[in-house]
């Protein structure tokens, strides 16, 4: 004898009572939870900016170091800056579809003091070998040399693509140049076969690549020579 | 609630009936995720979660799931315990959540989740309590297991344990590295995995020879 629940009616009005009831359950716990997801985003940019440049911080004191560290923001449209306080909240995914579709992009550029110089920190984004990769880049006041780089990934290998943000791998591009001896623009690559494992070698624009993970590397290598040549334009506006 | 059935709901899918190396479910994940003993341990715990309330849901709903779409209703309650434990985590553990939510989304694939599901919680001779303890044992003989692995795996790949080097140091070649120790990357890709977890069904095997299957 066939179960009543196995009637097509039943069926369509238990799937539909189904996506009803979780649907409005799902809907609420994230609206309910939205304020706190997104106050924890905007402290953590702080804290990403400032680990650039060598500021550790925490959630406590983020916005109290950030405000100290981070002397003036600037969203960049073309050649133009316009101090913009909020810059940080700058959703450099979305500035990035734009761009691909032809639009200007907003490009928002953070200046820090240390030691009475200034340091230029601009972030960037791109693809690893899982998922999304993004950063920030510090260049000191030569607007060619890197004073430092944080990079976070959504989803790459642990223990292998991962490592991309242990300070065995980022504290390598300190010093690294932006331009090739010869001036040209070249960013830094990420490079398997340097002969130059602890990185001494400031001057080749390469850095040592992270053993098994090859794709995430040249996505952190690509990321970056993506990512800088926007800010170019602006960056030889500066330097006149 | 301690009747003898309850006790060996829980003990026995720790060892003799484990569903990583005997019912032979949930590989993928253990393949995945145990180069580190962090990311195993989490995902065990967030596991027990998801296997332990999803259980009860299934049992109590089982007599008004439809069978022709029975495994649809049980992803949907997968996914909707997994987006929960994500949403928590973000809100309120932010850190934590950075580092798992790759992870915490893997478990709507966990095969244990949907076999527990399947075998245990809609059988109508189970109770919702006994569905529960069913899901908290499977889920702790599966956590035993990514345990394991994820500790020989971090220990042999990395040289470290919770992130903290135990081995010494291998660039300033310091502890057992001075002796000419080198860490073995091979370890962290998931090949090794699936040996690590053979070589945990061997040993189980050798020991308890009634897991032996004969054909």
């Amino acid at each position: 004898m066939a179960k009543k629940t196995d009637s097509n009616l039943y069926t369509i009005l238990f799937s539909i009572g189904m996506v009803i009831i979780v649907g409005s359950l799902l809907a609420g716990f994230a609206s309910s939870t939205r304020e706190m997801r997104e106050n924890n985003d905007k402290v953590k940019a702080q804290i990403d900016i400032l680990s650039s440049i060598g500021v550790d911080a925490d959630r406590s004191n983020a916005t109290q170091k950030f405000t100290e560290n981070i002397k003036e923001q600037y969203v960049i449209e073309g050649t133009t800056a316009t101090e913009n306080p909020e810059a940080y909240l700058v959703d450099v995914k979305k500035e990035q579809a734009k761009a691909k579709k032809g639009e200007t992009q907003r490009l928002p550029l953070f200046i820090a003091e240390k030691e009475g110089k200034k340091v230029y920190i601009i972030p960037v984004r791109g693809a690893g070998l899982w998922d999304a990769i993004w950063g920030y880049i510090a260049l000191k006041d030569d607007l060619q040399t890197i004073d430092g780089v944080f990079f976070d990934h959504k989803g790459e290998t642990p223990g292998l693509g991962a490592n991309i943000t242990q300070s065995f791998f980022t504290d390598d591009f300190k010093g690294e140049k932006i331009y090739d001896q010869k001036g040209n623009y070249a960013a830094v690559a990420v490079s398997k076969s340097n002969g130059d494992p602890s990185n001494n070698d400031k001057e080749d624009n390469e850095v040592d690549a992270i053993g098994g993970a090859t794709i995430t590397g040249n996505g952190v290598a690509a990321m970056l020579k993506s990512g800088i040549k926007v800010y170019l334009p602006y960056f030889e506006t500066l330097k006149k | 609630m301690a009747s003898k059935k309850n006790i060996d709901l829980i003990k026995d899918p720790l060892w003799d009936n484990n569903p990583i190396t005997v019912q032979v479910l949930g590989i993928c994940s253990a393949l995945a995720i145990t180069a580190e003993l962090k990311a195993s341990i989490v995902m065990a715990v967030s596991v027990m979660f998801v296997l332990g309330v999803g259980n009860v849901i299934i049992s109590l709903m089982k007599n008004m799931i439809p069978s022709s779409i029975r495994i649809i209703a049980q992803l949907v309650v997968v996914a909707t315990l997994v987006i929960i434990v994500d949403l928590t985590l973000k809100a309120f553990m932010p850190d934590l959540a950075k580092t798992l939510s790759v992870f915490i989304g893997l478990i709507i694939t966990n095969c244990i989740i949907m076999g527990r599901f399947e075998a245990f919680a809609l059988d109508p001779n189970n109770t919702p309590l006994q569905s529960f303890m069913d899901g908290i044992g499977n889920a702790w003989g599966y956590g035993l297991i990514l345990v394991i692995v994820g500790f020989f795996r971090e220990l042999l790949g990395s040289g470290t344990l919770f992130g903290f080097p135990v081995l010494g140091d291998p660039v300033e070649k310091t502890g057992l590295y001075a002796l000419g120790y080198e860490n073995n990357g091979f370890m962290l890709l998931a090949p090794m995995a699936l040996i690590t977890v053979g070589l945990i069904i061997w040993v189980q095997r050798a020991k308890n020879k009634s897991l032996i299957e004969t054909h």
